[in-house]
């Protein structure tokens, strides 16, 4: 609840003062919250929680206009507001006015001037409430490392003034696809990181499907490629409880007990699928989500590969990258036999990449045992989290045994 | 059946914690005043906030703080009802501000006629 509620009232104030008071609505966020540890510990949780909460940070953010001249000389309109309707409602704190501040702020931080690892860490910390220690965590990184990036952000977002509202419509599709990539990181940030705090990384993963509901919610941005991308996640999010089912380590798609894969966002995703397969144009979000669903099927069928194969196609012809053009190897191999894709796989020469070197050696396992062997050794070395070793240990071990 | 004072000094590291974080801590100190109610040995409690906290020198001089000086502050006490101090400093070894190095709680006798 204290997550949920922080990156609100968070959101809210920002959008009442102005993008330059973001570190001013941070604050008086936090010291609200404080106030809760400080008050509801010792005398008791109030009836209204919530209702408590947007009280005293209304109230905090009244003393701190009081106090600080340069802060009511800026900002006198907003200022006007709150006087103005002093007796009863300060801030509108409607669940309506709650999501549009989120829409708009969420707009503002995929601002194009900020980095996209900045964009995700401001989203993170601002509209998603974590901290900067679970952010750290995530990104393998030091507290100071984070502090540093988002601070250089919220200072661009200052100089610039962004605006926290919505982008004019001449604007919105290519602002739209800027929350989209940084939704997208945000996903894989949670989805793929080698972190091994996986409570954390599944929350980074459902944030992003959050901030994709608001945009779906929202006339101006609900498009075929946001559902297509709202598609993409909640099939690969089908399968946290199979990866989770190890003792320790993340269970990876071949060991996976797919009697565990939640059908429940399986449907989801299909129904976003098909809500996105309107309008006439094709994002890579269509592809991929095309592609992960092919993937929650999990016996192999000719029709399954052929069909990803020629979806990967697709893929590499809109936007080329490396990662998509190994895995498309690897449908390749599943459709036309190890020959042709090995062929393929060797020019890509990927060679700081274990997956690779796992690929080139899955490969050669049944053409030629000793180059099969070579490639999967430095693949071991390249190998940073252990259930990728293991997976490499486990083909090694079959081409032993042969 | 004497009253004490287990009074928490804690570092300020509140201004990072994230609202995940306070929301455990709050639900941990929240169990540990619960386990000494059931006891029935909790006589009352309250949080100090660090927010505009003064200090008052032997000057007249207001100072912001009292941060400046020492590391671990006050931040919280409650006041436990025990027959001895050993059973008083029981009850603070259940104490969550523990948790952090360098944290402190103090039990004090509370003087009575």
């Amino acid at each position: 609840m204290f997550r949920n509620e922080s990156r609100k009232i968070t959101s809210v104030l920002c959008k009442c003062f102005g993008i330059e008071f973001l570190q001013v609505a941070e604050d008086i966020t936090h010291d609200t919250f404080l106030k809760a540890l400080e008050t509801w510990t010792y005398k008791g949780v109030p009836p209204d929680p919530v209702a408590w909460l947007y009280v005293v940070a209304k109230n905090q953010a009244r003393n701190y206009l009081k106090r600080n001249t340069l802060f009511l000389e800026k900002i006198s309109p907003a200022l006007q507001y709150l006087n103005s309707e002093r007796q009863d409602m300060d801030i509108d704190t409607s669940d309506q006015h709650i999501r549009d501040s989120e829409l708009q702020m969420l707009f503002a931080i995929c601002h194009p001037s900020i980095s996209s690892e900045s964009q995700v860490g401001l989203a993170l910390k601002i509209l998603c409430g974590f901290g900067i220690d679970e952010i750290a965590t995530a990104f393998l990184t030091s507290r100071e490392v984070i502090n540093k990036r988002l601070f250089r952000a919220k200072d661009t977002l200052r100089r610039i003034k962004a605006d926290i509202e919505m982008p004019p419509d001449s604007e919105i599709e290519k602002r739209l696809d800027a929350v989209l990539t940084t939704i997208y990181l945000l996903f894989s940030e949670g989805y793929y990181s080698e972190c091994q705090d996986s409570v954390l990384r599944e929350d980074f993963c459902m944030e992003a499907i959050r901030l994709t509901a608001l945009l779906l919610e929202n006339k101006q941005t609900h498009q075929p490629r946001v559902d297509a991308l709202m598609a993409l996640m909640y099939f690969q999010a089908s399968r946290f409880p199979a990866r989770r089912a190890g003792n320790r380590e993340i269970v990876l798609y071949d060991d996976q007990d797919e009697s565990l894969w939640d059908q429940v966002l399986i449907a989801r995703g299909a129904f976003h699928l098909r809500a996105a397969s309107t309008g006439s144009s094709l994002s890579t979000y269509h592809l991929e989500a095309a592609i992960a669903y092919w993937h929650t099927i999990k016996e192999d069928t000719p029709q399954k590969w052929e069909n990803i194969l020629s979806l990967f196609d697709q893929l590499l012809q809109i936007q080329y990258s490396p990662v998509a053009a190994l895995n498309r190897t690897f449908a390749l191999f599943k459709v036309k036999g190890p020959g042709e894709a090995i062929a393929v796989a060797e020019k890509l020469e990927l060679t700081d990449n274990h997956y690779y070197f796992t690929l080139l050696g899955t490969l050669y396992l049944k053409v030629d045992q000793e180059k099969a062997r070579a490639y999967l050794q430095k693949a071991y070395l390249l190998a940073r989290t252990s259930p990728d070793k293991h997976t490499i240990l486990k083909k090694m071990a079959t081409c032993n045994k042969s | 059946m004497d009253e004490y004072a287990l009074i928490m000094r804690h570092e300020d590291g509140l201004k990072i914690a994230s609202p995940e974080q306070i929301q455990i801590w709050m639900q941990q100190t929240m169990d540990w005043i619960a386990g000494i109610k059931a006891k029935e040995k909790y006589v009352s409690g309250t949080g100090l906030l660090f927010a505009d906290a003064k200090v008052v020198k032997s000057n007249k001089m207001i100072t912001n703080g009292p941060f400046g000086d020492i590391k671990e502050t006050i931040g919280g006490l409650i006041v436990v009802k025990a027959e001895s101090v050993e059973e008083a400093a029981e009850f603070a070894k259940g104490c969550p501000v523990l948790q952090g190095e360098g944290n402190t709680v103090e039990v004090r006798k509370i003087a009575t006629h």
